[in-house]
């Protein structure tokens, strides 16, 4: 067997971090970034005598992501205790659900090179965050800070039906637009808002059955999430084709090897022991509570993608790219007023715009130049009043003091030279000033057309029309070379 | 025998509880008395009975999304067996 | 008589006309305590005695200024040490938590204070409020004020015994499987178990958390329905709780019309003492003879009641106590060699040996394997033994019974039995699987001058009903008396 011959089968358990106001269970801040162990309370510090209540924002939060994912929302389901110790889970126990999560099913569709991939989803269920256990800076002790225990969590479980390290990157960035679109949760990899871990298995093409999986953690970029499972796929096929078997554990995806190490210390099966919470109630959600959630979710990225190539044309690739922000499809949706095109607006936006914006580590929220402004300059183009060149710095300008697009033009007087008379002036005076270089044309030199017509641009400014500098060029130097 | 002896280990183990040997061979006999008096359960036919998790039949207990004063954090500390300023302190936990 | 020998209503009526002040009050409660605890030994840990008289005073400055005083009148109150008191040493009568200090009040704590109960120290209890005799506490055993050479009961002993020897004029305790109700009847005073969710449980240590209710201990039941009133009421911080209001239960003694009591024919089968049997039909005999009607019914998962709780009970304390691992609170070990040792030993040396057992058990039948067999059987036990009671109620309004099926036992007698002291609680637990109200009444004494209580239980949140009920058969027994 080649490597060729197998298929990796990959499924991922997600855990994002709802933002609500307080945890779960108790009324401690979730703010990010506090000195440690100043957001706790007994509640969340587990302390003896102490009850859970839940959190109705995070109950909603969950509903919401489920009805986006096209889940089934339970008409009833509860929490549960899963039991196992850890320094930095107070109670010994973390309360989560079991046998009956809040969202059972679901799917997200995916616009691979290869088509439409529909990734199922198991469940999505709620449950609380546990502390942060930190290891460095001592050889034998280990430090717990709770402020992170009881926030509250969401974990979505994926069927195994994800086919390459790619597809899992684009999962990942797919929930991650969709669940700020929500508001629910704000997808931060790097600082473990938005955590994932990967199942991967490997099994010879064609196979049903599947094979033994490795758990990966560790991941905390879209970036690893590629590059772990990819190692990982290539590591069991190594396995596989020297005669070896997988082995069913959990493995640390390493940054700066690049690889992933098998936690010898995990091997044996946690028997987590769960059953039914006693301190909370069951949730019971009804028809009616689904449809007032439902109502209030925005326009999400997969509709907008629809909308965009449907209606204004635009090509998958320009609509995803705009969609992937809220924030991005709201300035976009502004800037269609004024019969603009919008694929010109696709075009500004994603070049200059997120060109200016990077550089600045500006978000579009904050941009000083408007929607509305932008279409103004592409009128201006439209019109021929400017070229598409100076155009640009037109734009830079609007950007970095937020003044208009004719304010500025008149200003700076960029107005594009367009009438034949002038232009003919210049073309004559660098066609004077290059004679040499008029030689080399006629002798056959075509190429020194770049050469003329740049002289030229620069002669004007950049303000001479270029379709017409160049008309006007060719036309002269191949009248010359026709005078002789 | 309900229980063996390495069940005992187990779920000591489990539980996190040292036991010396001779609290091992007193739990075995004592749990094992018990969990085969519990056994009892078994003559009853209860596949058609739902369980009870909850007696008092309540739904939907939930709180508003407002915050509440936390602890400081000498507060929270003040209790630890050991801690420093900042956090609680545990033996080093080898991954 | 002694002010600390008399009731709550009778000191009520004394400071009220302002013959009695609640300084003189805690003075004679001091008096008792100088005289009994050495021997009685129902006290963890009593509360400085100069705090205690400026807040006694406070009170009494108060009155004469007329002010309004809350209903528990600067009167004296014990805690069993499983509820949490902020900064006052919160033990559950473990070397785990020997040294806790909770940075907050239970729910009850703050009502008993805002009610202006004085609170004069925390009690004695088996350690984690596991056990039937208050002996396997770490620190101490409690005996028996009517004979140290007996146990109190458990797990609310030293709540009882406080009472019974007037080292307080009420208690507050807990029940998971009949922890009031069994010490109140070896000790002669009235015990109450509210309908689970009657009263919040935040702040009580978790033993059994779909069991466990705080409840009273009194002299009598009229100060039953008095702290009954102070501590009820629906918590916010308590999702279990329920949402109903509060009746004024001292204005719901009097009964009106005849009762129908139901006998259940299980409950006097072999095993039970029979002078405890004697005292409980004279009970029956009073309340016939006082126009009552009096059947028989049939509680026929009877047999199946203490299988029932004990896997339900100890599968969810060896989850409550899972947090008692001497990283953020409580006793550690010393000398361990890593994390997992650290644990091991902690709570192998932490907790008694009845605690581990019963952690030991809930852990098993919760365990991958035994879930479906134990836990879940129990759960659905639970459900026939709800709907047996269900269609008793339907035939009659209380249910009477031993609380026991004996009398105290002697310190020691029982000790190294667990199986044996779990099969005392047979007719206590079904209170707790149920979530019904139950409440143990003194009824007589055995020919060796130790107290026997009988048991009355009614639908759930009937409180009034109950304590009518009992409050009319304290009234028949006392005019026999």
């Amino acid at each position: 067997m080649s490597s060729s011959e197998f298929e990796a089968v990959i499924g991922l358990e997600i855990h994002a971090q709802l933002l609500t106001k307080t945890k779960m269970f108790c009324g401690c801040s979730t703010k990010f970034g506090s000195e440690p162990n100043s957001q706790t309370c007994p509640i969340c510090i587990g302390m003896p005598g102490v009850l859970p209540v839940m959190n109705k924002n995070a109950l909603e939060f969950v509903i919401k992501t489920g009805i986006a994912m096209n889940c089934t929302i339970a008409h009833f389901s509860r929490f549960a205790r899963k039991n196992y110790f850890y320094p930095d889970l107070p109670k010994g126990y973390q309360i989560s659900q079991y046998e009956l999560p809040i969202c059972q099913g679901g799917h997200l569709v995916l616009h691979t090179q290869d088509g439409e991939r529909v990734i199922g989803l198991t469940r999505i269920h709620m449950e609380e965050d546990a502390g942060k256990n930190i290891h460095d800076n001592s050889d034998k002790y280990s430090f717990v800070d709770l402020n992170r225990a009881g926030t509250p969590l969401m974990e979505i479980v994926t069927e195994p039906e994800i086919r390459t390290p790619a597809e899992a990157s684009m999962f990942m960035r797919k929930l991650r637009s969709i669940l700020r679109y929500l508001g629910v949760c704000d997808g931060n990899m790097e600082e473990g808002s938005l955590r994932c871990d990967a199942n991967v298995s490997i099994r010879a093409r064609g196979e049903l059955a599947l094979g033994v999986k490795a758990e990966i953690k560790n991941i905390n970029s879209f970036k690893f999430v590629e590059k772990a499972i990819e190692y990982e796929i290539g590591r069991q096929e190594r396995v596989l084709l020297d005669g070896g078997r997988i082995v069913q554990e959990t493995r640390l995806w390493d940054v700066a090897t690049g690889v992933t190490k098998s936690m010898r210390s995990k091997e044996e099966a946690h028997d987590y022991r769960y059953f039914p919470e006693p301190d909370l109630m069951p949730v019971v959600v009804s028809n009616e509570i689904i449809e007032t959630i439902r109502a209030t979710l925005p326009e999400l990225p997969e509709d907008k993608v629809k909308r965009y190539v449907e209606r204004y044309k635009l090509p998958l690739y320009d609509a995803e790219l705009l969609t992937n922000e809220q924030q991005t499809a709201k300035w976009f949706e502004e800037a269609l007023v004024n019969g603009v095109n919008p694929k010109a607006v696709s075009n500004w936006m994603m070049g200059e715009l997120m060109r200016l914006l990077n550089e600045n580590n500006l978000p579009i929220d904050k941009c000083k130049v408007s929607p509305v402004h932008l279409t103004e300059l592409i009128a201006l183009i439209d019109k021929g009043t400017i070229s598409g060149t100076i155009a640009k710095s037109v734009f830079e300008e609007m950007f970095n003091t937020g003044k208009r697009a004719e304010g500025i033009i008149k200003e700076k007087g960029l107005v594009q030279i367009s009438d034949e008379g002038s232009i003919d002036k210049i073309v004559e005076e660098v066609i004077q000033k290059n004679l040499k270089e008029v030689e080399r044309y006629k002798g056959g030199e075509v190429k020194l057309m770049g050469f003329f017509v740049g002289q030229v641009m620069k002669l004007s400014k950049g303000k001479a029309n270029p379709a017409m500098v160049n008309d006007i060029v060719k036309r002269k130097l191949d009248g010359k070379a026709t005078d002789e | 025998m309900a229980i063996s002896e390495k069940e005992v280990n187990y779920i000591a183990q489990l539980a996190r509880l040292s036991l010396t040997d001779d609290e091992t061979h007193t739990y075995l006999k004592q749990l094992n008395d018990i969990l085969l008096y519990m056994a009892k359960l078994d003559e009853l036919d209860t596949s058609k009975v739902e369980p009870t998790c909850h007696v008092l039949g309540l739904e939907n207990v939930h709180r508003e999304d407002e915050e509440f004063p936390s602890l400081s954090k000498e507060e929270a500390l003040l209790n630890s067996p050991d801690k420093n300023d900042s956090f609680y302190k545990v033996p080093k936990i080898i991954e | 008589m002694k002010l600390s020998h008399m009731n709550a209503h009778e000191l009520k009526a004394l400071l009220a006309t302002k013959e009695v002040s609640c300084k003189e009050i805690m003075s004679s409660i001091f008096d008792e305590i100088d005289k009994r605890e050495y021997d009685v030994a129902a006290y963890i840990h009593i509360r400085d005695k100069k705090e205690l008289f400026t807040e006694a005073e406070k009170i009494d400055n108060r009155r004469l200024k007329a002010d309004n005083i809350g209903i528990l009148d600067g009167l004296p109150i014990s805690i069993k040490d499983n509820i949490c008191t902020k900064a006052i040493p919160t033990t559950c009568a473990s070397k785990m938590l020997e040294n806790f200090v909770p940075p907050y009040d239970a729910t009850i704590i703050k009502k008993i204070r805002q009610a202006d109960g004085i609170i004069i120290g925390k009690t004695n209890l088996d350690e984690f409020a596991m056990g039937s005799s208050t002996e396997h506490s770490a620190f101490k055993i409690t005996k028996n004020p009517h004979n140290t050479d007996y146990v109190p009961g458990g797990t609310s002993g030293g709540a009882c015994a406080s009472v019974a020897a007037n080292e307080c004029i009420m208690a507050i305790g807990s029940d998971t499987g009949g922890s009031i109700r069994q010490p109140a009847s070896f000790c002669g005073v009235t015990g109450l178990k509210p309908t689970y969710g009657r009263v919040s449980r935040f702040g009580l240590v978790a033993y059994g958390s779909s069991l466990d209710q705080i409840g009273t201990v009194t002299k009598n039941v009229k100060d039953t329905a008095l702290l009954l009133q102070v501590i009820a009421g629906v918590d916010s911080l308590d999702a279990t709780s329920v949402d109903e209001s509060v009746p004024n239960y001292c204005d719901l003694l009097s009964l009106n019309g005849k009762l129908t009591v139901g006998i259940p024919k299980e409950f006097f089968a072999e095993g039970l003492d029979h002078e405890v049997e004697n005292a409980v039909k004279n009970c029956i005999s009073l309340l016939e003879k006082d126009g009552h009607n009096v059947i028989e019914i049939s509680i026929p998962h009877t047999p199946y009641a203490v299988p029932a709780y004990y896997i339900t009970a100890c599968s969810e304390a060896s989850s409550n106590l899972a947090r008692y691992d001497g990283v953020k609170y409580g006793y550690r070990a010393t000398d361990t060699k890593n994390l997992m040792d650290m644990y091991l030993k902690t709570r192998g040396s932490g907790f008694g040996a009845e605690v581990k057992r019963r952690i030991m058990l809930g852990t098993y039948t919760l365990s991958a394997g035994y879930y479906d067999a134990f836990y879940l059987k129990a759960a659905k036990v639970r459900t026939l033994i709800a709907q047996d009671f269900a269609k008793a109620f339907e035939l009659c309004d209380i249910i009477i019974s031993p609380v026991a099926p004996t009398a105290a036992y002697k310190i020691g007698e029982k000790a190294d039995d667990p199986l044996a002291m779990y099969l005392g609680d047979i007719y206590s637990v079904i209170a707790n699987l149920t979530g019904l109200p139950a409440i143990s009444v003194p009824c007589g004494w055995t020919t060796s001058r130790l107290p026997i209580g009988v048991q009355l239980t009614t639908r759930a949140l009937n409180e009034p009903l109950l304590l009518s009920a009992a409050y009319r058969l304290e009234q028949l027994l006392a005019t026999v008396a």
